[in-house]
């Protein structure tokens, strides 16, 4: 069992660095480079940069140098914790992002908590009562969740708000706690701003997960184990909840891994819509500006996070089905 | 022996009468089971026979209270009897109890036991054996977990599993299939049933391993004198278990009573049929074994008046496709529900 996690922390490590090398790979794919996108964003505002002066910029963030060498320096420094400069905010990689990395991880933690909060307990149930009225209401409100863009949602919810409430439900933390120093007053205060962008956000998912739960909850309560359990004297209840709803909770422990890079990339509009200061809208803008050390950073990071959540949902499922714990060994 | 025969004077352990259980799907009516009758009784073995799809697990799920919508108990009822004690009614009709009510619970497993046929799957893949065994003696006694640990532990000894003290905290699938039927029965005889239905228990495995388990069962018999209501489509394994029979087609008794009875002098078509369709060692070699003709009719299109009368050498034109046959007596201890015996 020990020597299965070594190997597979040993392979997280691969897989974060082959991450880093393709999303490198990745942002110096579009034709030019940040020069030129800055030499038209100046042209734009019509300030027209000379050869002489695009070169020095070029020669200044080693654009000028081979690809290769630009990822070497890059690696060299991150492995140090040194991100690099951020071309377009002339300021450290890592202070541009700063607290954006916690708050998304944050927003994405509770959307997952709401979405498995509100679909464990509604897949069950519409897996026992089959056909039901209950399980049709569901199945029709989840297909409207999935199929409702959540964008449209935010948008709507900020207008309901602004006309039934009167005020702002955008952002995560209250204008005076905005830009204030981390207390416990302001952590109160995001607690209080989450829900709503856990809601939008989870919402999608909750659809999925709850078909995918009454599927495999269907699946397993026609296994004759669970009629064994039934007639050893066990309440019906109990024969469910025991039995099958364990074996149908793997597809949720699996799905954390790539929960959490799906809600990022899924909820940057919604993060522009809501202007929640997640890393979303900052990877967009980097993408677009092609400042190659931040969108690298943000990328990396996620894929790092990726891998973290794939080794953690492997834990939980080694903890949960003892089949695969034995595959291990 | 001596015992025996005193103990089938006795009152049936189990009695049921005219059980009708039907499924109510969206294409159609099925009467999976349609007015059946029969006893056991304590201590002895009945076997139930008849093809697949004839209703017999879904009789002995009938009267474990365990079918599946659609399926429901239309009609009849299935008497328990017991000692009266402790303000306990003597006799209960299980189609009466609420089917998760807490009496239903207690008889389930604690009175009435069920082994099936699915071995391999008849376990949860994700809980040790001993896990689910010791959740079913802790459901019907009143014991600590370490002694339900012990009783556990002690079981699995007893139907022949060695090293049981590891065993009882493996994964089934950590068993082979004789095993995972072994600890299956031993799961099912914790907490010492009166009556244990076991549903094609044996036609998983294989044929060695199929005779081990038929022993152990007649042993464990012998030894608590509980009743077995033994299903199976397998005569053999009827001959050798089973003190009376009970066979069935398309959800209804086509003829019941002892062994020798009906394997020496079958009345009923449908059974003769069947006895002359088992090879046996003084058959021809090369010459192909006769065959019932026709095959089970689709439960949704029963055929009017005898159900087996399309599949009847017997037939009688204009009767047998007509009038539903009675169960009624052919000989001392023997019933058919044949048109050919009717009135005589």
């Amino acid at each position: 069992m020990l020597s299965y996690i070594v190997r597979r922390l040993l392979l997280s490590v691969l897989t974060v660095w082959a991450v880093s090398m393709l999303s490198f790979a990745i942002i110096q794919l579009p034709p030019g480079d940040y020069v030129s996108a800055y030499i038209a964003q100046m042209q734009a505002m019509g300030t027209l940069l000379s050869e002489q002066e695009a070169a020095n910029l070029r020669i200044l963030y080693g654009l000028d140098q081979p690809v290769y060498v630009q990822y070497l320096k890059w690696v060299g420094l991150a492995v140090q914790g040194n991100f690099g400069m951020s071309m377009e905010w002339g300021r450290p990689v890592l202070d541009v992002i700063g607290d954006r990395i916690w708050l998304t991880l944050m927003v994405s933690l509770s959307a997952v908590v709401f979405t498995w909060i509100v679909a464990l307990p509604i897949g069950i149930y519409s897996a026992i009562r089959q056909y039901s009225l209950g399980d049709y209401v569901f199945t029709f409100i989840g297909f409207i969740g999935l199929a409702v863009p959540s964008f449209m949602l935010a948008l709507v919810l900020m207008y309901l708000g602004f006309v039934l409430l009167d005020a702002n439900i955008g952002g995560l933390f209250s204008v005076e706690y905005a830009d204030a120093a981390w207390s416990l007053d302001k952590l109160w205060d995001l607690m209080q701003h989450l829900p709503l962008p856990a809601l939008i956000l989870g919402l999608a998912g909750t659809a999925q997960m709850i078909r995918i739960m009454r599927a495999n909850l269907l699946d397993e309560l026609r296994k004759p184990y669970v009629v064994a359990a039934r007639a050893r004297g066990l309440s019906h209840t109990r024969s469910v909840l025991k039995y099958p709803v364990r074996v149908a909770l793997n597809p949720f422990a699996s799905t954390i891994g790539y929960l959490f890079p799906y809600i990022v990339s899924g909820s940057i509009i919604v993060s522009l819509v809501l202007s929640l200061p997640t890393v979303g809208p900052v990877l967009l803008k980097a993408l677009i500006a092609q400042d190659m050390f931040l969108a690298g950073t943000i990328v990396l990071l996620l894929g790092v996070m990726t891998v973290i959540g794939t080794f953690v949902s492997d834990l939980l499922l080694m903890w949960i089905d003892p089949r695969i714990r034995m595959e291990g060994r | 022996m001596q015992t025996t025969l005193t103990q089938n004077r006795q009152a049936p352990l189990l009695s049921v009468r005219n059980l009708k259980t039907h499924f109510f799907t969206d294409e159609g009516l099925v009467k999976a089971v349609d007015g059946i009758s029969f006893d056991v009784r304590p201590g002895e073995t009945l076997g139930i026979v008849g093809e697949s799809g004839c209703g017999k697990s879904v009789a002995a799920r009938s009267i474990l209270g365990i079918v599946e919508r659609p399926g429901r108990i239309v009609e009849g009822e299935i008497l328990l009897r017991r000692e009266p004690q402790n303000g306990r009614a003597a006799e209960i009709d299980l189609t009466r109890l609420d089917p998760d009510g807490r009496e239903m619970r207690y008889i389930r497993g604690g009175e009435i036991a069920l082994v099936f046929q699915e071995p391999m799957t008849s376990f949860s893949p994700v809980h040790t054996i001993g896990n689910q065994m010791v959740e079913a003696i802790r459901l019907h006694r009143k014991v600590s977990p370490r002694a339900a640990r012990e009783r556990a532990i002690e079981m699995l000894r007893k139907v022949g599993i060695s090293r049981a003290e590891h065993r009882v905290d493996e994964y089934s699938y950590q068993l082979s299939g004789g095993l995972r039927q072994r600890a299956m029965i031993a799961t099912a005889l914790s907490c010492d049933p009166r009556l244990l239905i076991a549903d094609e228990p044996t036609t998983a495995l294989d044929v060695t391993t199929q005779a081990q388990i038929l022993d152990l069962i007649r042993s464990l018999q012998a030894q608590n004198g509980m009743a077995v209501m033994l299903i199976t489509h397998n005569l053999g394994v009827v001959a050798e278990m089973a003190d009376r029979v009970v066979v069935m087609y398309l959800g209804r008794v086509a003829e019941r009573g002892t062994v020798d009875d009906i394997f020496h002098n079958p009345r009923h078509p449908y059974t003769q049929a069947l006895l002359r369709s088992i090879p046996s060692v003084e058959s021809t070699p090369r010459v192909k074994l006769p065959t019932i003709t026709g095959s089970i009719p689709h439960p949704y299109n029963r055929p009017r008046g005898c159900p087996f009368h399309p599949r009847c050498p017997s037939f009688i034109p204009s009767r047998c496709d007509q009038t539903e046959p009675a169960l009624g007596p052919v000989g001392p201890n023997q019933e058919a529900s044949c048109l050919l015996y009717e009135g005589a």
